[in-house]
């Protein structure tokens, strides 16, 4: 079950396996506000409850934090992105989220945060809830809506971008003597993956204590504890860890492409690398299935920096 | 006109005895065709026959990029239906001017007549003096005016402008004539000076901006207060590339008008405080 050590780094060892990730659906939105503050509170319970398709429906985070300058409107912003396992979904998801959370947020207004031939319903989904008030405006190639609400218009653009060719799954495996020190490892490679562009970590703060594994001894579950990557079952099961693991974190990547996905691995275990083995991880692994569910393996080793 | 590219030079002999039709002028049909091939097609209106050699003189060039000089207010039509390229007139034009154009970039250093850009549907008009009365509206029997593009009105706009405007923008930095947005059905008209009477007559939707208000405006249209939308920012972004005088009433708080009440009253006027 132990994958083979292949190299060490700064005495982090690094197993000689890959991290095995799927095709997913995915589409972006900026959401801006009168103040930074408000444009991520928007953002935030936008992407609440999305950290894994299994149970959420989709996997959402923001991506990054926009300058005025960046934004349609000149004001400060958050591009937050949405994965699904299908169009259908993604749709739902994205007009339901949208419709609750930014909508409803003080001062917001929500615009397209990807480009591309395919588009998903923004503003053409909500727009009815302006009940006959609401009002289309085209500016050149961009289409608006402005639904009269509360505080003056919500501002929505009509559509955004979908993308088909997005990589959901990407992850790194933090294990660590203590607790502590995986959280101190899994914390680094998070905020080193922030910088990332194009992609997002949808877990609490980017990390995942409860990495799962497919299929359960229980019929209904359709996902259960990666028992092999657990410390306290060390002994019982055909387990994973070497005897001197005793914490293990995971940091999942969902990426627009195969490429982002690759440059936030390799930022994160650059990060983890740098914190070395006395203040961080162990061992760094990746969870896979054998390489024969999903085409996209991005192996450790040609991760390294 | 841009200078990568010698363009097809039309330069008017003399003021025509008859108006001319000059819609067969444009890109998409001349790309292609002969000194002399151009030169034989007709563009009378009267049973008197007159080609394009007779009327003007030609220089052949890039048929992509037409110049007519010396142009005058007799010549109808010009850049009717064009779907792509540029056609730029030194002088006044008659009648019609870009109507139905679908593409392109129409440049008018001069007065345009009326029912300039009647039926535009996409592509940019510029007009440096006076745009005429009905500019971007529909010929008689006809539902709706204009469905898209841009026009620019460097001076005034007459009588009517944007009637029946399905969607698209028109810009007048001047001032425009009475009815302004008559029967807009949709789209977006701004004027930076006082327009003529009841602006937005019987307008369903759309969106008119004026800069300075209107010599009267109808007891139909009721006041909805002064805001700061956030779409008059975006929309002042979309302007700012062909207008630069009228970004500046975008970027204030302006008095919202809804109507027009004798009509389905989901148009708007937003003017000054």
């Amino acid at each position: 079950m132990r994958a083979m050590r292949a190299v060490t780094v700064n005495g982090v060892r690094i197993d000689d396996t890959f991290a095995e990730a799927f095709p997913m659906r995915a589409t972006g939105v900026v959401i801006t506000a009168d103040s930074a503050q408000w444009a991520r509170q928007a953002a935030i319970t936008m992407t609440g409850f999305a950290t894994s398709v299994i149970g959420c429906g989709c996997e959402a985070a923001i991506d990054r934090a926009l300058s005025p300058k960046e934004t349609p409107d000149g004001r400060p912003g958050c591009r937050v992105l949405l994965f699904a396992v299908s169009t259908t979904e993604l749709q739902k998801q994205l007009t339901g989220r949208v419709g609750q959370c930014v909508l409803t947020s003080p001062g917001s207004a929500c615009y397209a945060g990807l480009n591309g031939t395919e588009t998903l319903k923004l503003g053409n989904a909500l727009r009815y809830f302006g009940d006959g008030w609401q009002i289309s405006k085209r500016f050149g190639e961009k289409h608006f809506w402005r639904i009269p609400v509360l505080d003056g218009e919500f501002l929505c653009e009509a559509t955004t971008g979908l993308t088909k060719t997005a990589v959901g799954g990407g992850n790194l495996l933090i294990m660590a003597a203590s607790a502590r020190r995986a959280l101190a490892a899994a914390e680094a490679a998070a905020r080193a993956i922030e910088k990332i562009p194009d992609v997002i970590t949808p877990f609490p703060g980017g990390i995942a204590r409860s990495g799962s594994k497919v299929g359960s001894k229980y019929k209904t579950l359709r996902a259960s504890t990666n028992d092999a990557y657990c410390p306290t079952l060390r002994g019982a099961v055909n387990s994973a860890l070497d005897d001197d693991v005793g914490s293990v974190l995971e940091i999942v990547i969902d990426g627009l492409t195969a490429a982002a996905v690759a440059a936030a691995m390799r930022a994160g275990l650059a990060a983890i690398a740098k914190l070395g083995a006395k203040r961080g991880a162990l061992r760094v692994g990746a969870g896979n299935y054998g390489g024969k569910l999903g085409p996209h393996h991005f192996r450790l080793k040609e991760l390294l920096p | 006109m841009t200078a990568r590219a010698r363009p097809l030079v039309l330069t008017l002999r003399a003021r025509p005895e008859q108006r001319l039709d000059l819609s067969p002028l444009v890109p998409d049909r001349l790309v292609g065709m002969t000194e002399a091939e151009i030169a034989a097609i007709e563009l009378q209106t009267t049973r008197t026959r007159v080609t394009v050699g007779d009327a003007f003189r030609l220089r052949m060039g890039n048929a992509e990029h037409i110049c007519i000089e010396q142009a005058c207010d007799r010549l109808d039509q010009i850049g009717q239906g064009m779907s792509d390229g540029e056609i730029f007139v030194d002088g006044d034009v008659g009648s019609q001017a870009g109507r139905l154009m679908t593409g392109g970039r129409l440049t008018i250093r001069g007065n345009a007549g009326p029912w300039a850009a009647s039926g535009l549907r996409a592509g940019i008009i510029e007009i440096t003096g006076n745009g005429g009365d009905h500019l971007g509206g529909p010929l008689a029997g006809e539902t709706v005016g204009m469905r898209g593009g841009v026009v620019i009105v460097r001076r005034n706009a007459g009588a009517r402008t944007g009637d029946r405007m399905r969607r698209g923008t028109i810009l007048v930095e001047g001032a425009a004539g009475p009815w302004a947005g008559s029967r807009m059905i949709a789209g977006t008209l701004i004027a930076r000076r006082q327009v003529g009477a009841l602006p937005g007559y019987l307008m369903r939707r759309g969106t008119l901006i004026l800069g300075d208000g209107a010599e009267e405006f109808s007891p139909t249209f009721v006041d909805c207060g002064t805001h700061e939308l956030l779409a008059l920012r975006l929309l002042a972004e979309f302007v700012n590339q062909y207008s630069k005088a009228l970004t500046t009433i975008l970027r204030r708080p302006l008095r919202r008008l809804a109507g027009d009440m004798a009509a389905t009253g989901k148009g708007e006027i937003f003017t000054r405080i």
